[in-house]
């Protein structure tokens, strides 16, 4: 399966002109498995990241995201397959003849040298040799551009992380790399900190406008930041596509559980109509699904319905009926951990308009209803990373 | 009683406990060292200014004429300020690629075997190794086997090149031991990032690695250096008589010609020199890594 990637948005202004459509994509991988002894960490991946696009590899860990980052930096090779970067085979091609340049978890900056030094770590090594002018001068201009000029001659243990940070990103694009990799860069940031730097990333990439490849676990940072999420598990791409489509219409229960907030309800498959199928949940009531594969009757479904989907209104109408145990005010909005009979605890999200009073308290009946097509079935896998988010569920209500 | 100075008093008296358990802790090896060290160091100088009593041992006066005797032997302390550097570093170069493939080449299940085989020949006696040494170098041994293929009156025994064999191997786990440790705590991801940044295994090795091991070096280094200034051993048996190092005048003043204020000024210098090439390593080493602190010795 060649999941190609013909819509990114630098890409669809371009996509009139036939030259888009057979542009070489900055990435490819062709039936890539990468094995450590008997661990099979990549299987038989096939992907193409197209030019000036930002790509997150999404996935928990043990993915296998981080393994794909480090077969295209040439810092592990694959069993089977082939990188290709910009449409040349980068098999038996060390780190430092590859064109591109990798932000490195906890930012690996080197201890011993100074800001600028590490910025022009990389230019030093350039053959035929930089004038000592051009080096300065580029370190300068990339010190500018992330906003860290006058910081030349300072100790990296002089900085906060935030400030590392940039001196990572700076170090590596000083090369002006094909490509610029990241492996988890803003994991070791504070939370306002982070939003800061995923708006800077992003501008970051529309200017230079060279392909960004970011590994995250964080869904939120993945769907924020990139033009396309590749969702990984199990060393396999689960979905690829835009954010909105991967959250809107994730491709199995396992997308639609990992990437973002999502109540899964079992239940039987009870009759087909085209498109919808109905479910007759654990509780006896029958709702109407959509389905993403073809399902049969009395088949065991996981049916995904969205938080933000539910809506809570007085008793009397509504799909299902239930009681508020929780409430978690979030200010714009608030989130209800709600029981319902035999079906089990619901979140619901619903936004918080000033003055209306239509906040529920805990013990208060509400009526559930959701709009028609927001419930989503799949077929029940037996995936354990199901299991483990719904006891996360549990926790965060109880 | 007004409130609130309670918790002053309480927090007082908890410091008073704390400080009074530091001073317990160390109060055994203080006393070790002011028995052990600063009292006989104290001696050691007050006899540098005094005079060789006329029967040997010494006399109370206060003359600086056992400094300005230094130069009388001027042999020792040259034979150890170029032996002692020179066995450093002949000690360092055999050392840094074992300490290399230890911390970064060796698979990981043979390493603490590895290291127990380097540690290992400290369970015998320095002498007892040196003394196989003399038997190797001597007549009977290799110059003997060589006498065979042709190669006739090769003189090994009794030179500085026994003597400074008999360095490299009695001091090479010393040398090896802090090398290993600091390439060990090297973190591997800067060796990734210098690759990446398009540095050539070569480059990265001059630029990165070695650049981050200098503190262990630099202890290593001084480390075996300053025991070198004071080897009596080593030069007694593989350099016979004709090796002198300030180890062996040392020896002979005190022991045989019991000129003890010479011999006192001879250990002050000795001293001090080992100070100042501590301070010297240490400037470099913490320099050249770019740490805050290097731990030396």
């Amino acid at each position: 399966m060649l999941l190609a990637l013909l819509a990114s948005r630098h890409c669809l202004t371009l996509s009139l002109e036939p030259m888009a459509l057979t542009a070489v994509p900055d990435i490819e991988f062709r039936a890539v498995t990468k094995r450590y002894g008997a661990v099979t960490a990549v299987s038989g991946i096939d992907l193409a990241i197209p030019p000036s696009a930002f790509v997150a590899l999404l996935g928990p860990s043990g993915c296998g995201k981080t393994t794909c980052l480090r077969m295209i930096g040439g810092f592990e090779q694959p069993s089977e397959g082939q990188v290709l970067i910009r449409g040349r085979d980068m098999a038996g091609t060390p780190p430092y003849r590859r064109p591109v340049n990798m932000v490195f978890q906890q930012y690996a900056l080197f201890p011993h040298l100074d800001v600028e030094e590490n910025i022009s770590y990389g230019l030093r090594q350039a053959r035929p040799r930089l004038s000592s002018r051009e080096i300065g001068h580029r370190a300068g201009e990339a010190l500018s551009m992330v906003q860290l000029a006058g910081y030349g001659r300072r100790k990296i243990h002089e900085l906060s992380g935030g400030q590392q940070q940039r001196v990572a990103l700076a170090r590596a694009l000083v090369n002006k790399p094909a490509v610029l990799l990241l492996d988890e860069p803003l994991a070791a940031l504070d939370k306002k900190l982070r939003t800061d730097m995923q708006i800077e990333l992003q501008n970051l990439q529309r200017e230079i406008g060279i392909t960004f490849v970011l590994v995250t676990h964080d869904q939120e940072e993945a769907l924020s930041m990139s033009d396309f999420v590749c969702v990984m598990n199990g060393g396999r791409v689960v979905q690829l596509g835009q954010p909105s489509e991967i959250y809107d219409e994730p491709a199995d229960l396992f997308v639609a559980d990992f990437v973002g907030k999502t109540n899964l309800l079992s239940g039987k498959v009870a009759g087909l109509s085209g498109e919808l199928v109905d479910v007759a949940l654990a509780d006896g009531t029958v709702i109407a699904a959509r389905k993403r594969v073809p399902l049969s009757r009395g088949e065991a479904v996981s049916v995904s319905l969205r938080p933000e989907s539910l809506s809570l209104s007085a008793p009397g109408s509504g799909a299902l009926k239930g009681i508020v145990r929780n409430r978690i005010f979030l200010g714009s909005t608030a989130e209800y951990a709600i029981e319902v009979q035999g079906i089990g605890s619901l979140l619901a999200k619903a936004d918080h308009v000033i003055g209306q009073g239509n906040l529920f308290k805990p013990g208060e009946p509400v009526a559930i209803g959701f709009a028609a097509g927001a419930p989503l079935a799949f077929p029940r896998a037996n995936n354990n990373g199901t299991n483990q988010r719904e006891d996360q569920h549990a926790e965060i209500l109880s | 009683m007004p409130a609130g100075s309670q918790p002053a008093f309480s927090m007082r008296r908890s410091l008073f406990r704390k400080n009074l358990v530091t001073a317990l802790l160390l109060a055994p090896a203080a006393l070790w060292l002011v028995v052990f060290l600063v009292l006989p160091f104290v001696a050691i100088a007050i006899f540098s200014v005094g005079e060789r009593a006329p029967e040997g041992g010494y006399q109370a006066a206060l003359t600086l004429a056992q400094y300005a005797n230094l130069p009388a032997r001027a042999t020792a302390f040259w034979n150890t300020i170029v032996l002692a550097p020179a066995g450093a570093l002949a000690c360092l170069l055999v050392a840094y690629p074992v300490a290399y493939y230890l911390a970064l080449r060796a698979p990981q299940r043979w390493r603490l075997i590895l290291l127990a085989l380097i540690v290992i020949p400290f369970w015998t006696s320095l002498l007892m190794r040196t003394y196989a040494w003399m038997y190797i170098l001597g007549g009977r041994g290799i110059p003997a086997l060589l006498a065979y293929v042709g190669i006739e009156d090769l003189r090994l025994i009794n030179t500085p090149g026994a003597v400074l064999l008999g360095i490299v191997y009695g001091y090479l786990p010393l040398m090896i031991l802090p090398i290993y440790v600091s390439l060990e705590r090297l973190d591997r991801r800067l060796l990734e990032a210098s690759a990446d940044l398009g540095a050539t295994p070569l480059a990265t090795f001059l630029g990165v690695t070695l650049r981050l091991s200098l503190p262990g070096v630099m202890t290593g280094f001084s480390l075996v250096m300053i025991l070198l200034l004071g080897e009596y051993l080593i030069p007694t048996l593989l350099g016979g008589g004709k090796v002198f190092f300030i180890g062996n005048a040392l020896v002979d003043l005190f022991l045989q010609s019991r000129n003890w204020p010479f011999g006192s000024a001879i250990a002050i210098t000795l001293v001090l020199v080992s100070v100042v090439v501590l301070i010297v390593a240490n400037r470099i080493s913490t320099r050249l890594s770019g740490a805050r602190r290097v731990d030396l010795i």
